[in-house]
């Protein structure tokens, strides 16, 4: 991740009408390694129709969103990227182990290994359970550690701080601020107040 | 070989998956064996009419078992924001969809393939069509399957798109229940069948390379309603 300190990503002009409605319109940002894009509003407002933008889901209506110069969607793009959305994107039916195992086969190896990540997101010893037996916290704490297994730069976030507990938002913010000083760069939406100690964030906010 | 990895990873997550839903992959053979079952009844003791309509039965039923099967394809995946994870991938879509493609073929295109025998016997079938029963069967299912992934993956957005989906699907199902069921009937007449082998192959070949694109371009589009 080090070897390369180009890393940016860029928006343009950005606007996104949904239902006759003007979410928002020129919108501009540019978010460097080690920095994070907050975004915040009111329900509604449209951080989550910009954050599909951001990943490509959805195009914007003007504009572009552009990663290290280029147009997205491109190839790059997508391996220097992860996305954690409303829905965790794990299985029910598979266990802890199975669905990290998918994800770092959709992906490319990155710096921890399943075991180094669940040993992070406090969840070793449940290798094996089924996610239907997990907490809701839980889930959302093994939807994150799905960022620390595969190669990113780019961790886009919505709302991670869902039905997390205290203790879980206190640990989710030291991962995050972890992943900054490595170089890495956040895009997120948050009804919390994010604490990240000595990280550069940028805030947008959407009415 | 990464790239062959993310598609047997697929394929393997999904056939666990439909281990442990098993009551869910019964349902298409359990339909396919009772519709072929109930023909008997209803046409009463008629062995010659059963014997000449049976190519028909099996195929109609293979096809309608298999639509029945289709909505669960990306269904699960769209609902809990797997399919999300699929589409950010930094693989080609096309082959991780057609990693789950293949996995829901064997997991409803093969047992059909298996019990298929016993219901041709049970309706009389001549022993020279079996064999070309099982051919068509092996390369006609897996048209259905990949047909039926671009359809399923236009409507998956929608909350009611069964009935959309039967609309567009059947229409292209048709040729391949035409060459089939002929080829079967031809069979049991001692009639050479490679014209309609050769066209159901190609048929195979030509949705092998077709379908799997449309269907990640329909996907993306169903994400994003």
């Amino acid at each position: 991740m080090q070897s390369n300190p180009k890393y940016y990503l860029q928006g343009k002009d950005l606007s996104c009408i949904r239902d006759d409605r003007e979410l928002f319109a020129n919108l501009c940002f540019a978010v460097q390694r080690g920095q994070v894009l907050l975004l915040e509003g009111q329900n509604g407002s449209g951080k989550t129709s910009l954050l599909r933008i951001i990943c490509g889901f959805r195009e914007p209506d003007t504009g572009a969103v552009s990663w290290c110069g280029e147009e997205i969607p491109q190839s790059q793009y997508y391996s220097d990227m992860a996305y954690v959305g409303h829905l965790d994107g794990i299985k029910k039916e598979l266990t802890v182990l199975e669905n990290l195992r998918l994800s770092l086969a959709l992906g490319q190896p990155g710096k921890l290994s399943i075991q180094q990540a669940l040993e992070k997101v406090q969840l070793v010893g449940y290798d094996d359970t089924l996610i239907q037996a997990l907490s809701a916290g839980q889930k959302r704490r093994l939807s994150l550690a799905r960022l620390l297994i595969t190669h990113n730069v780019l961790w886009i976030l919505d709302e991670p701080f869902t039905s997390l507990d205290k203790q879980g938002i206190t640990l989710v913010e030291s991962l995050m601020a972890e992943h900054c000083a490595n170089g890495g760069m956040m895009v997120m939406t948050s009804h919390h107040d994010v604490n990240l100690q000595g990280v550069d964030v940028q805030r947008i906010r959407l009415s | 070989m990464a790239l062959f990895d993310a598609f047997s990873a697929i394929v393997r997550r999904d056939l666990v998956l439909a281990m442990r839903r098993r009551s869910e992959i019964a349902n298409p053979v359990l339909f396919f064996i009772l519709v072929i079952t109930l023909f008997p009844l209803g046409i009463g003791a008629q062995p010659k009419l059963l014997q000449a309509i049976a190519p028909g039965i099996i195929w109609v039923s293979a096809l309608l078992a298999t639509m029945l099967s289709l909505d669960s394809l990306f269904r699960s995946d769209f609902d809990d924001g797997s399919l999300e994870q699929i589409l950010l991938s930094p693989y080609p879509t096309s082959i991780l969809v057609l990693g789950k493609i293949t996995a829901h073929w064997l997991t409803t295109g093969l047992p059909l393939l298996i019990v298929a025998p016993l219901l041709a016997v049970f309706l009389g079938m001549p022993n020279q069509s079996l064999s070309i029963l099982l051919i068509t069967l092996l390369l006609g299912t897996p048209i259905l399957s990949l047909i039926g992934a671009v359809g399923v993956a236009l409507t998956v957005g929608l909350r009611r798109g069964g009935m959309i989906l039967s609309l567009l699907v059947l229409p292209l199902y048709v040729p391949v229940l035409i060459f089939a069921s002929n080829a079967v009937e031809m069979a049991s007449t001692g009639l050479p069948v490679t014209a309609q082998i050769n066209i159901l192959i190609s048929m195979l070949l030509m949705a092998l390379v077709l379908a799997p694109w449309p269907t990640a371009a329909a996907l993306k589009m169903s994400i994003n309603s």
